[in-house]
């Protein structure tokens, strides 16, 4: 009888160490280590992770943002155009549902990249934002040259975009919605054309900002 | 007992025979419904919405049944032409552009037409492709 309880008693603190095991995003991207020097003098390995590089683009008003309005902050970043008619208003039209949840948070952010950049000027932009009906500081609608756009999406945030006059609308890409941590790693890719995944998307939000430093 | 059985063989039968006889209109309504439900995926639902709710003031809803009603005979080449006229729907102004598609025929454009006009809280009835044809003149 006693061996019972106590091997039950054993079980119990089992479910509740399993359960106070914290869910964590796996971070992607290719990483390299580098070798520093501990403070007690022995060299150790570190792992260094991929990294978001510095950016400045025009927003929505013509102003410039950078890596710095998005310190200290995660934000889900996508690659798009105005007069895409395919995936990126069913991409736009999920998106819009995460902003609309995560509204109040000031940790949380978007980041909406154009890459029509013969057409999508800033106040193209800033129409496309006032009709969407989310034109305000939390999610910024980017405008760049074509190189640094284009290399960004491919090299950094891992979403192949293209111009290509057969296309449809003269352009094709992915419509991966992609999350970033405070340290500009990544997190998770999502297909924002698919309602579960980007149900997906919110819940990992919530777990990165539950993630202690 | 065997009275009784035949009885009922019997009215199943005539039932039956009754309920088949759908009229002709209905189900040529609802071949058009059908074949209008997939083409709305492929070509309307990006923008429009599953339920036509439209998206922001990007795309207008497809929900307003006095707009649909008084521009039944432009639906046609709004459809094949586009459209970047301002029009007011629910009372709210739109003046995106909607791409044309020209790819379309007739009949997949009446199709659509009927399912849009009778899907979303409508109920406005047949047209049919060579209603198509009549409106297409007449666009603008």
């Amino acid at each position: 009888m006693k061996r019972t309880v106590i091997s039950l008693w054993a079980l119990c603190f089992l479910f509740l160490f399993s359960c106070s095991n914290e869910k964590k995003l796996p971070i992607f991207g290719e990483r390299s280590v580098k070798i520093v020097k501990g403070t007690d003098g022995i060299d150790r390995i570190d792992t260094v992770y991929k990294t978001v590089p510095d950016f400045k683009f025009l927003n929505q008003d013509s102003v410039y943002i950078t890596q710095d309005d998005f310190k200290g902050k995660i934000y889900v970043t996508d690659f798009f155009f105005t007069s895409c008619s395919t995936i990126c208003p069913v991409m736009h039209r999920n998106l819009k549902e995460v902003y609309e949840k995560f509204k109040s948070n000031p940790e949380v952010m978007f980041l909406s990249h154009t890459i029509d950049f013969k057409y999508d000027k800033p106040s193209v932009l800033k129409k496309y934002a006032q009709k969407l009906g989310v034109d305000t500081k939390k999610w910024e609608f980017v405008y760049g040259d074509k190189e640094s756009v284009y290399t960004l999406a491919e090299k950094d945030y891992l979403v192949a975009v293209k111009e290509d006059s057969s296309a449809t609308d003269g352009y094709i890409h992915q419509g991966w919605l992609v999350l970033v941590d405070k340290h500009r790693r990544l997190r998770g890719a999502y297909d924002g054309t698919k309602s579960e995944e980007v149900a997906k998307l919110e819940k990992d939000i919530a777990i990165l900002l539950a993630e202690k430093e | 007992m065997r009275k009784y059985i035949l009885a009922i063989v019997f009215s199943l039968l005539i039932g039956s025979i009754i309920l088949s006889c759908q009229d002709e209109g209905q189900i040529e309504q609802a071949k058009y419904l059908t074949g209008g439900k997939d083409l709305y995926k492929l070509h309307c639902q990006n923008c429009h919405g599953e339920n036509g709710e439209g998206l922001g003031e990007l795309a207008p809803p497809l929900t307003d049944s006095v707009f649909l009603a008084e521009h039944k005979q432009k639906l046609a080449c709004y459809i094949k032409n586009g459209l970047s006229d301002t029009i007011t729907v629910n009372d709210v102004k739109y003046d995106g552009k909607m791409p044309g598609f020209k790819q379309l025929n007739d009949i997949d454009i009446a199709k659509l037409i009927v399912y849009i006009t009778n899907s979303f809280g409508h109920k406005q009835g047949m047209y049919k492709y060579e209603q198509v044809a009549a409106d297409l003149q007449n666009c603008k």
